[in-house]
């Protein structure tokens, strides 16, 4: 399979079943595109000489297997039993009231509540029993908002720091976090223990304030950037992300981005928000290619910025390392929910991840009954880009690996059925990192 | 050639020292929505 596109009247090939790029003229593209339809090359209105060069060019490329190359055959062992990663739901319960917000305002439409450390406890108790020889382990402080239940955080840490050394494995903690409840010891014990930090920080005050208003119904803006503007200074080379969401109220989102790069963040992830149609700030079809001018536009800007060490800046969705990149196994599977991934809530339930959370019939299991659901495993592990009929002929499969499963259910009706605005938006975001790593070669 | 120009040479890693499964799950490393790997690295080659 071959995907043809232009980034910045470039003309680009991607060889999807090896990942090979190739940049083409536009008499090549106009002949590959030809040939994808099915078409007579010769009567694409190049003249035969032309035609004859490109065939021959191409050919030398389907022998070096970088054109045209067969599906490779899929890991036999593509999941296991071994759970690696899991979402810790500290506190379901939230100091600020997001219009857009997945979990219901924090209490993923149950009680709100806070994880005693007891669960949490637990929780770490049976990431280890469980990890199998996995070394490195993921433990993410999640919510909710984490920091209303801090002292549970730093407990939870502590005896992650005692498991390491008895099962002699590493335990790569995180937190997703508001920051609102931030102050300065916080601040030394996150960037201390802390591998990762996602903030949420939506971009322009206006923006962020109108969708992220605390529980009194005021803006969020002015304190969430003090203090995560003091987090990150004190981060050192340790990895954070600022992690905004964008609705159809702020389309125009690439000012968010250069508001954020404006405040000093050099780490920035933009993402949609997936919503049912009916809300209003939901993505809709007809917003598409309002959208992709966008990406476009802050793909310009990105590699502008990038050219001047003071202005330089990461985006997410445009970080594309093909030599360094995962494996064929993980490109097919993908997150692993329900697999290598699960979610704790804080009353010990076990979900394929934190996204499934309230869904009774995707419960897995609980901590008090740690053997998880066979056949939702098996569903789970049956469920990626070889076994999709929408991805097994999609581009974008070994770069995107299925998208989420949980907006599948909630917007398909399955985890068949990806949700089809998010695989649109995947394409274009990739679409432009290809074509941002080529530029910057 | 002529008309075409490989930047990338083919990537998808399908050889035995594969499938370890310690690389970060998709995830967990700032999105928490969407599953894409493009910019995930290898564990191995980040050694």
């Amino acid at each position: 399979m071959i995907h043809s596109f232009q980034f910045q009247n470039q003309n680009v090939l991607l060889d999807v079943e090896s990942g090979a790029i190739h940049t083409v003229d536009d008499a090549a593209f106009a002949i590959v595109q030809a040939i994808e339809r099915g078409e007579d090359p010769y009567s694409a209105g190049i003249d035969a000489n032309t035609v004859s060069e490109v065939l021959s060019d191409l050919e030398e490329l389907k022998s070096s297997g970088a054109f045209g190359t067969e599906t490779p055959t899929a890991p036999e062992i593509l999941g296991g039993s071994a759970i690696k990663s899991m979402c810790l739901h500290v506190a379901h319960d939230c100091n600020l009231r997001c219009r857009y917000c997945f979990a219901a305002t924090g209490d993923f439409h149950g009680e709100r509540m806070l994880m005693p450390f007891e669960i949490g406890k637990r929780a770490l108790d049976f990431l280890m029993e469980r990890s199998g020889t996995r070394h490195h382990l993921e433990v993410d402080l999640f919510g909710g908002e984490p920091l209303m239940n801090w002292d549970v955080c730093e407990q939870l840490v502590a005896y992650g720091r005692e498991l390491e050394q008895k099962y002699n494995k590493i335990i790569h903690f995180t937190i997703t976090t508001n920051c609102v409840a931030l102050d300065d010891e916080k601040i030394d014990f996150i960037n201390r223990e802390m591998h990762n930090v996602v903030i949420s920080l939506d971009g322009r005050k206006e923006i962020h304030d109108a969708l992220r208003p605390t529980v009194n119904g005021k803006g969020s803006f002015d304190i969430i950037l003090n203090n995560a503007k003091k987090l990150v200074a004190g981060r050192g080379d340790k990895e954070y992300y600022i992690r905004g969401t964008f609705t159809r109220k702020n389309l125009d989102f690439l000012k968010d981005v250069k508001a954020l790069t404006s405040y000093g963040f050099n780490q920035i992830s933009i993402e949609p928000a997936v919503l049912p149609e009916e809300s209003p700030y939901s993505l809709l079809p007809e917003h598409l290619a309002r959208i992709n001018e966008e990406y476009d536009a802050l793909a310009d800007y990105y590699l502008e910025s990038r050219e001047n060490s003071d202005t330089w800046f990461n985006f997410f969705h445009f970080m594309f390392d093909p030599d360094g990149g995962p494996c064929l196994r993980k490109r097919i599977n993908g997150c692993g929910a329900g697999t290598e991934y699960v979610a704790v809530t804080p009353d010990g339930d076990i979900y394929p991840c934190h996204q499934f959370v309230g869904q009774q019939e995707y419960k897995l299991g609980s901590l008090d009954h740690p053997a998880l659901r066979n056949d939702l495993q098996e569903a789970f592990l049956g469920c990626n880009v070889c076994t999709k009929d929408k991805c097994r002929n999609c581009w974008a499969k070994y770069y995107c690996s299925g998208g989420c499963m949980a907006n599948a259910v909630l917007y398909g009706g399955s985890l068949e059925t990806p949700h089809e605005i998010s695989c649109k938006l995947m394409q274009k975001r990739i679409e432009c990192a290809i074509g941002i790593y080529l530029a910057e070669r | 050639m002529k008309h075409i120009q490989t930047i990338q040479k083919p990537c998808i890693k399908t050889g035995k020292n594969t499938a370890c499964g310690e690389c970060q799950a998709s995830c967990q490393s700032a999105c928490k929505t969407s599953c894409t790997v493009a910019n995930q690295k290898c564990a191995k080659e980040e050694k």
